[in-house]
């Protein structure tokens, strides 16, 4: 089976697409920056600090009546949600300054019994606001580090210009998807940062095959321009980049169906995060170093490899 | 062409036999069970087996099976009755030899279990329990070290005769004199007493300022962070729960999970507990120097006390809890310095009263200047004053506690008390009934990718497909078998990774088919392609694979809680896929096709 004929050649990299793509990267990057800044993320208390309480009720839960009681005993700023079932709920309340954590949590758990049904308490979470930041500059801080060990690494293995083009992508990619979860205010919380970072892992995939099979063409096809091998180069990983793509999205799509309304955020910024990086690894990666006038050149060094040359068919 | 050794081949399927062995603890579930561990920590031998094995059997329960594992005895059984039964009994007949606590065990077969083989253990999001992380409160640690040189700087320029005062202000003693003749011979003492002290002039030319220095800070940080460690590992056992975890993070933080426990409250109550207690005589005069007044609890009256301690909590050896004419006691035993104290005390007082102060320790939140600040409040309280009827050593009774109070005052002295004083930060529980919900979501999850992966692969590289989707489930159980040696935890998170790891681990064999077909569409022979394929996709494979390592890395290294669960499962992921989707398929490949004549290949 194919999906696609093994040769293609369609003109990636001609300047109309590239203008295409760009203008598409920069709305996309500017839309999500502006939400970040004017909407914010929907935070979970793992970085704001907080207490939540997931409930089961025997029956349908009755929100409205939820929120009444909740907001009788002075929890005014409580929200309430349905939690993946109608039977769930999900109530979450700021960090409440000057009272204990335990008392209010009884107090909550009380008013929540109040209804005279007999609640399956699921899950209790409290974080201080403190453990909150912390949380939330241990995230900041893992996604710089590994941005910058990528670099090193891409730098190392082939040159300033493709790290740049590959930086470029996954800074794309992690804004993008954490666009997306400002644009419709989806909950943003550990489990999502795993996931931008996993994204950052993939996208990066992608970008080096690439960019690992444009050097070996840079060999190949001497006195090729850039942009051509380049292109010759995305086509021939073409069929590779989509069936990964496709494999991945699968699994991805069986987590976010069955694996429960506590990881979907996750499986979402997943696959937000796949989709936008398969698209960058063969925009945004490619068409950086070759705006960097990445050529040839810069991958050929004098005789540092003999190895390398007796591979050549 | 395209033939592996056959010692490549046999290491091949040994390393494969392996995975299957290590992973295989995890085919068998787990049933209800009873785990007595010794409460000093002992190992239990065969004798202390059988022992509670006949307990068990008179009390008309049929154990499963029963064994020792890591010096702590396991009971099996077939029913959550015949567990509560057999719980109840061995609680009963040890009730403060060991802990006896209910717990789940993976039901091995004997001769897995005697090989030290057990299944990965599961997170606390998936088999419920309570996580906490608790913050060491530092600057009380400091505080009271300092409170201890106040009082040994105080003593000893007394002694000396130099007229002075010492105070305490945020962490620094202050030691006034009167005259500035003293000041070299007050700072004589002051650093005979503790050479490591940093002592500097004050501004005024007639007092000395006195700090711990940098080291001395550290050490008593770590000797609070050590001391709180092993008196929460004893609360936490006096609780009864099976693989409780307590364990440092950082430099002032304590992690405590327990799996299973189901009522937060009562734990946290226990854990962050400081409540402890200290004797005192009353000062009836009332003037002499240091003595203060102390507050009573409900209707005991308040009291002027002395400032020496003639005993406090960390000096308690054990505490019991009693009832006397309807009123909750707790009997006391004091090591034998505090004991020979309190002889000594009570043989020259007689017919004087002495007290019993309650002290608790907890810390609120207050508004100051408009901006929250957690302040550390103390309170201490006369539970009781009692006059001295007769002289008494180590062992003695108190009153002047409801039960519940001394229920849980008697469990916390045993315990010992916290060196500085513990806050929740961070708590997590997760009910039973979520852990099991969350097992079901993620294995459904993990089967339907898994076979969504494998439908699409044999549809589109045919027999290549099929070879991939091998090495996809051997992937598989190369993750489980890791996870299980390694004894890390498998959490909803950890599940995703899995999941992910699905997705991306068949990348490998795409580059390489995909290198294949090209080969073959620019017709070299079918043997030269295979080889070609695999060879040429070999940089790609490592560059992403090292790329994507690097990402897992960071995560597993900076990541806390579920990043980390998601990290590792992530890591292993892709590792084991390296070595089943290169060396693995190539293997199978080399078997199918390799050495042969080939017009064609199915792929």
């Amino acid at each position: 089976m194919r999906l696609i004929k093994t040769k293609t050649s369609i003109d990636f990299l001609s300047q109309t697409r590239r203008r295409v793509a760009l203008t598409i990267s920069a709305i996309f990057v500017i839309v999500s920056l502006v939400s970040l800044s004017t909407r914010g993320l929907d935070f979970g208390i793992d970085f704001t600090g907080g207490i939540l309480l997931e409930v089961g009720y025997p029956q349908a839960a009755n929100l409205e009546e939820i929120r009444t009681g909740l907001s009788d005993a002075g929890f005014e700023d409580a929200q309430v949600q349905l939690f993946g079932r109608d039977t769930d709920v999900l109530v979450r309340l700021p960090p409440q300054p000057g009272q204990s954590a335990e008392g209010v949590r009884e107090r909550l758990q009380a008013v929540l019994e109040s209804g005279g049904q007999d609640i399956d308490l699921r899950r209790v979470e409290s974080v201080s606001a403190q453990v909150g930041s912390e949380l939330a500059e241990r995230g900041a801080l893992a996604m710089i580090v590994a941005l910058l060990l990528i670099f090193v690494y891409v730098m190392i293995r082939f040159q300033w210009k493709f790290s740049a083009g590959a930086v470029a992508a996954l800074a794309h990619d992690a804004i993008v998807t954490v666009g997306f979860f400002s644009v419709f205010q989806l909950p943003f919380d550990l489990t999502v940062v795993a996931a931008v970072l996993a994204v950052i892992g993939y996208s990066l995939n992608d970008t080096v095959v690439a960019f690992d099979r444009i050097r070996e063409n840079f060999f190949l096809l001497r006195g090729v321009s850039a942009e051509d091998a380049m292109n010759t180069s995305i086509n021939e990983m073409l069929a590779r980049t989509l069936i990964t793509g496709i494999t991945t999205l699968l699994v991805l799509i069986a987590l976010l169906v069955l694996g429960g309304e506590s990881i979907a955020p996750f499986s979402i910024a997943l696959i937000v995060g796949i989709i936008v990086g398969t698209y960058s690894s063969i925009y945004t990666a490619s068409a950086t170093a070759l705006a960097l006038n990445v050529s040839p050149q810069d991958l050929i060094e004098p005789i540092k490899n003999p190895e390398l040359i007796d591979d050549l068919p | 062409m395209n033939k592996y050794p056959a010692w490549l081949n046999a290491f091949i399927l040994a390393v494969l036999l392996a995975g299957c062995l290590f992973a295989l603890p995890n085919m068998y579930g787990s049933v209800e069970a009873v785990q007595i561990a010794d409460i000093d920590g002992a190992a239990f031998d065969d004798t202390d087996l059988a022992e509670f094995v006949m307990l068990v059997e008179q009390a008309g329960v049929t154990p499963e099976a029963a064994f020792l594992q890591d010096g702590r005895a396991v009971i099996r059984f077939d029913s959550t009755v015949d567990q509560e039964t057999a719980g109840a009994t061995l609680k009963e007949a040890f009730p403060r030899e060991a802990n006896v606590a209910m717990t789940l065990a993976p039901k091995l077969p004997d001769w897995l279990r005697k090989l030290g083989l057990r299944p990965m253990s599961l997170g606390l999001d998936l088999r419920g329990g309570v996580y906490v992380l608790l913050e060491v409160d530092m600057e009380t640690a400091i505080d009271s070290r300092m409170k201890g040189y106040q009082q040994d700087f105080d003593d000893r320029l007394r002694d000396a005769r130099i007229r002075h005062r010492v105070d305490l202000v945020d962490g620094t003693l202050n030691v006034r004199l009167t005259s500035d003749d003293d000041v070299e011979a007050a700072r004589t003492i002051i650093e005979r007493t503790d050479q490591d002290v940093l002592v500097a002039d004050g501004a005024d030319g007639r007092s000395l300022t006195v700090r711990m220095s940098e080291a001395q800070i550290k050490e008593r940080q770590d000797f609070a962070i050590e001391q709180n460690l092993t008196t929460l590992r004893n609360r936490v056992n006096q609780l009864g729960v099976a693989e409780p975890l307590v364990q440092r993070q950082g430099v002032d933080r304590i992690v405590v999970q327990l799996p299973g426990v189901q009522d937060p409250n009562q734990l946290k109550r226990i854990l962050t507990a400081t409540a402890t207690l200290e004797f005192r005589m009353v000062d009836q005069s009332g003037d002499e120097p240091g003595s203060r007044r102390y507050p009573g609890r409900g209707d005991t009256r308040s009291e002027v006390l002395k400032r020496q301690v003639i005993a406090s909590g960390d000096q308690i050896i054990d505490a019991r809890t009693g009832s006397d004419q309807g009123q909750a006691i707790v009997s006391i035993t004091l090591d034998s310095a505090a004991g020979e104290r309190m002889l000594q005390t009570t043989m020259e007082n007689l017919n004087r009263p002495m007290s019993t102060v309650f002290i608790e320790t907890r810390r609120e939140t207050v508004m100051r200047n408009g901006v929250e600040e957690q302040v550390t409040v103390k309170t201490e309280e006369i539970i009781n004053t009692a006059t001295i009827r007769g002289v008494f050593k180590n062992r003695f009774q108190i009153s002047g506690l409801t039960p519940g109070e001394a229920r849980d005052l008697s469990l916390l002295l045993r315990a010992g008390a916290l060196a500085a004083p513990v806050y929740t930060i961070d708590e997590r529980t997760i009910g039973p009934s979520l852990g099991q919900d969350n097992i079901d979501r993620g294995f459904n999850a993990i089967k339907i990718g898994f076979l969504a992966v494998i439908v699409f692969m044999a549809l589109y590289y045919r027999a290549f497909g099929l070879i991939a989707n091998v090495a996809l489930l051997s992937n598989l159980v190369f993750i489980i078998a890791m996870l299980s040696i390694l004894g890390a935890s498998l959490t909803l998170p950890g599940i995703a990774g899995i999941v992910l790891t699905v997705g991306m681990a068949v990348d490998a064999n795409v580059l390489i088919f995909e290198r294949i077909r090209e080969e073959l569409a620019d017709s070299v022979s079918p043997q030269v392609a295979i080889n070609a394929g695999y060879d040429k996709a070999l940089s790609s494979i490592l560059d992403a694979n090292v790329t994507t390592l690097i990402a897992a890395v960071v995560l597993f290294a900076i990541g806390t809680g579920p990043i980390k669960g998601f990290a590792i499962t992530l890591l292993l992921g892709i590792i084991t896929s390296m070595f089943t989707a290169i060396v693995g398929t190539r293997a199978i490949v080399n078997i199918a096709f390799g050495g042969r004549k080939l017009t064609s290949l199915p792929i």
